[in-house]
């Protein structure tokens, strides 16, 4: 049951959550919005779509989207989703989701490089830069989790209610907000990214997408709508373990993502962009957190508190 | 002052204006230039028998006067550049050496400014500025762009994300539009709307330009309530613009409540120019001799009230996008212009005032509404976004406080339009006007039987995209919109 639901949500959210922050936005500006599962009908319309290819392109510019795609998920195999259970678990599997993850961006930019546009080449190369800065945090709580917990495997990481008592009250919140910002950079929301902009000289992710159309684009679309389901995802596993029952966790589950993508229109709607020569300084904030956690997790360990072997 | 005095709006008989020898004419214009003249008008005009009249009109803002002199070339055609001395000049000269041929010998880079396929070539042939070396990447932007706005060609030189250099290529919209105003036996209302169309979004700017050179050619007095209308709606066009591209700013830093509020708070603006004349942009509310509609009825007291609504919108919003940190931060130290360079390049308009600039028609040449209602000279020192940018807010401020001075002293109801006069022959007028963009001029020659014989037009964006090129350099890449935006500048207005 908990993996038809699993299923189910996977397929869904990609397209909700997008529709979410676009909704929240629209309501923000007086407008009424499109409707929330826009996105949605959006992709069924471009899978319908022909396609216009660049000359300069090759091979590389026609497999990526699809491979991209493929890449994310695979990586979602690894996430732990509704019961804090992935689908495929062992020891040392969440180097595996980043690198998926890390495969699918890679794919992507190449197919950037390979249309021979300086806005393409602009766009990649800022993905690249933000992607590279990006790892370290990441990798940085990870690792942090799995000192706090003294587990391997990516679901077990988030095993934080078994027995750490103040040591996952400080984890938790910056884990949460780590994790949420890593939203923000890599699914290309505001303040870091705009997805709503038609200028070519400012974009990130849009810029790599700039020559692609149809079916492809499409593909481009559900992957990055995917990756933001599996980060939201993460975020709700770091509270799932303090619910009890076995209906709750679920809710709780399936609430979660729609709160983050709320947090993030709120976000977008109030903020103006970064600057994009200030995206770095924004993504030192989730090494800092991430830093942070380590910190106290080591201290705590220290004092006997923890309970990391 | 050496040339022929000169007042805005006001002919002199072409005689009045010496044609000097080629020397003395460089030299003399050279003096008035050091001595801190600022170029207005410098265009070539036929003279008869291959013979080519060189017209330089300089502007005394400090006494509201301008200079006008005059050379004339028959046989060679070529005089000493003034460009590396004041670059003012710099696209004047190309120009005049597109249109007639007049080559400034020592100019350091006579490119094209409107041809974009020049004769014998089989293709655009641009000359855009090159950087080497092995970090320099160049990106071209253009002629056509996302969005639906005009066309124009940007090349950037960058090193990384840095904009080293930045070229800008126009012409596109190259329509003749000076020419066009020479046709035989135009009525003048068609001269007018005409006019309106130069730049679509200054169309009162370059309509009242054109009703008051014609009118100071004619010799005719605009009835006194037909001024204060047209006073009115000049800063009506200013503030809508304004707000416009306070909205437009915040747009393109992902700003939604400036996007979206103050989008809307131009509409309260443009909505009311549709009420007084049916048209959001105020066409055919001006005539040549005054104006078509006269505020009648309860208009007056609705155009207040609009007034009122939209300056309380646009206060709240700007309170806020001014106190907001994310887009102060982006605003602050953005393309910057300092106020050496603007000086240097003959900037002019709100841009000109954002980096300190004391330059404003309505103060320094005051004529029309302007006459009798004094504008005060806003400036702001640091010529960056931010500076732009609010400059914009102070000027909606004071647009929305001299058109309810107009609307308290507003003259009784009366004629509207002087009756029409024929043009003085063999004279020669200078019509500025400051529209929401800045400086736009209009000068007019007639010949002897009282026709037009050459009108040149110079509106704001012909001094100011050189700025913007200046304003880019050493900035990210990705902030190049938002200087963009922060000029607003008009492609068709250049390209003419």
């Amino acid at each position: 049951m908990n993996a038809v639901i699993d299923i189910a949500a996977l397929l869904v959210m990609p397209f909700l959550l997008g529709g979410i922050m676009n909704r929240v936005k629209a309501v923000a500006a007086g407008r009424r919005g499109p409707p929330l599962f826009q996105p949605f009908h959006d992709f069924l319309k471009l899978l319908r779509k022909g396609e216009v290819v660049s000359r300069t392109t090759t091979l590389v510019f026609k497999l990526a989207p699809c491979l991209s795609l493929a890449a994310v998920v695979a990586a979602a195999l690894f996430v732990p989703l509704s019961r804090g259970r992935a689908f495929l678990e062992f020891d040392g599997d969440f180097i595996l989701f980043a690198y998926f993850l890390g495969l699918g961006k890679f794919l992507g930019l190449a197919a950037a490089l390979d249309t021979g546009s300086s806005f393409e080449g602009m766009g990649a190369s800022r993905d690249a830069s933000f992607g590279v800065l990006v790892e370290p945090a990441l990798f940085l709580l990870l690792g942090t989790l799995a000192f706090v917990t003294g587990r391997g495997s990516f679901a077990d990481l988030f095993r934080l209610a078994d027995g750490h008592g103040t040591l996952s009250l400080i984890v938790l919140p910056l884990a949460g907000l780590a994790l949420f910002l890593l939203i923000l950079v890599e699914g290309g929301r505001g303040p870091v990214d705009d997805p709503a902009t038609h200028l070519e000289l400012t974009m990130i992710h849009e810029a790599t997408a700039l020559d692609n159309s149809g079916p492809d684009l499409a593909f481009i679309q559900l992957a990055r709508g995917l990756k933001t389901a599996l980060y939201a995802s993460l975020i709700a596993n770091l509270v799932l373990p303090f619910c009890p029952g076995s209906v709750l966790p679920v809710v709780v589950w399936l609430a979660a993502p729609v709160l983050v993508a709320a947090c993030a229109g709120v976000i977008e709607s109030v903020l103006a962009r970064t600057r994009l020569t200030h995206v770095p300084q924004l993504i030192f904030v989730m090494t800092a957190l991430a830093l942070i956690a380590l910190g106290s997790a080591v201290f705590l360990a220290g004092a006997g508190a923890g309970g990391a072997p | 002052m050496n040339g022929t005095i000169l007042k805005n709006g006001k002919p002199v008989g072409l005689k009045d204006i010496p044609v000097l020898p080629i020397g003395e004419f460089e030299d003399r214009v050279k003096a008035e230039a050091l001595d801190g003249l600022r170029v207005v008008a410098f265009f070539g005009a036929a003279g008869g028998r291959d013979a080519v009249n060189l017209y330089c009109v300089l502007a005394d803002d400090e006494n509201s006067r301008l200079a006008a002199f005059a050379t004339l070339f028959a046989g060679d055609r070529t005089y000493r550049s003034f460009t590396p001395d004041f670059p003012a000049f710099h696209l004047f000269e190309r120009e005049a050496y597109e249109e007639y041929g007049l080559l400034p010998e020592g100019h350091p880079a006579l490119k094209p400014v409107r041809n974009i396929f020049p004769a014998g070539s089989d293709g655009e042939v641009y000359p855009f500025d090159r950087v080497e070396g092995e970090e320099v990447h160049e990106v071209g932007v253009g002629p056509i762009h996302a969005g639906v706005i005009e066309p124009g060609r940007f090349r950037f030189s960058c090193l990384g994300e840095t904009v080293h250099r930045l070229d800008i290529h126009l012409g596109y919209q190259r329509r003749g539009a000076e020419r066009l105003f020479l046709r035989p036996g135009a009525p003048p209302e068609a001269l007018l709307l005409l006019a309106e169309t130069v730049a679509g979004d200054e169309c009162l700017g370059h309509g009242l330009a054109f009703a008051q050179a014609w009118e100071g050619l004619g010799g005719a007095d605009c009835p006194l309530r037909a001024l204060a209308v047209r006073g009115l709606a000049l800063e009506l066009e200013r503030a809508a613009m304004h707000i416009g591209d306070l909205a437009a700013l915040s747009g393109d830093i992902a700003y939604l409540p400036g996007q979206a509020g103050l989008g809307a708070t131009r509409t309260i603006v443009i909505n009311t120019l549709l009420e007084i004349c049916g048209s959001r942009f105020g066409r055919g509310l001006l005539a040549v001799g005054g104006v078509n509609y006269g505020l009648d009825g309860d208009i007056a007291a609705r155009v207040r009230a609009n007034v009122d609504a939209a300056e309380d919108a646009a206060d709240r919003l700007c309170g806020l996008l001014f106190s907001s940190a994310s887009v102060l931060s982006r605003f602050e130290s953005t393309g910057t212009v300092s106020p050496q360079t603007a000086r240097a390049l003959g900037m002019v308009g709100p841009a000109a005032r954002a980096s300190g600039l004391s330059l404003d028609v309505r103060a320094d040449h005051p004529a029309g509404p302007y006459a009798s209602f004094p504008v005060h000279r806003l400036t702001l020192k640091t010529g960056d976004v931010f500076a732009r940018a609010y400059i914009r807010r102070l000027e909606i401020t004071q647009s929305f406080n001299f058109i309810r001075g107009l609307l308290d002293g507003l003259p009784a109801a009366g004629d509207l339009v002087a009756p029409p006069r024929p043009l003085r022959p063999e004279a020669f007028v200078v019509s500025l006007v400051e529209s929401w963009r800045g400086e736009t001029v209009h000068a007019a020659l007639t010949d002897a039987s009282g026709r037009l014989a050459r009108y040149k037009i110079v509106d704001a964006s012909f001094h100011n995209w050189s700025g913007l090129e200046q304003a880019v350099r050493g900035n990210g890449i990705s902030d190049f919109p938002l200087c963009n935006k922060s000029f607003n500048l008009s492609y068709c207005g250049f390209d003419l």
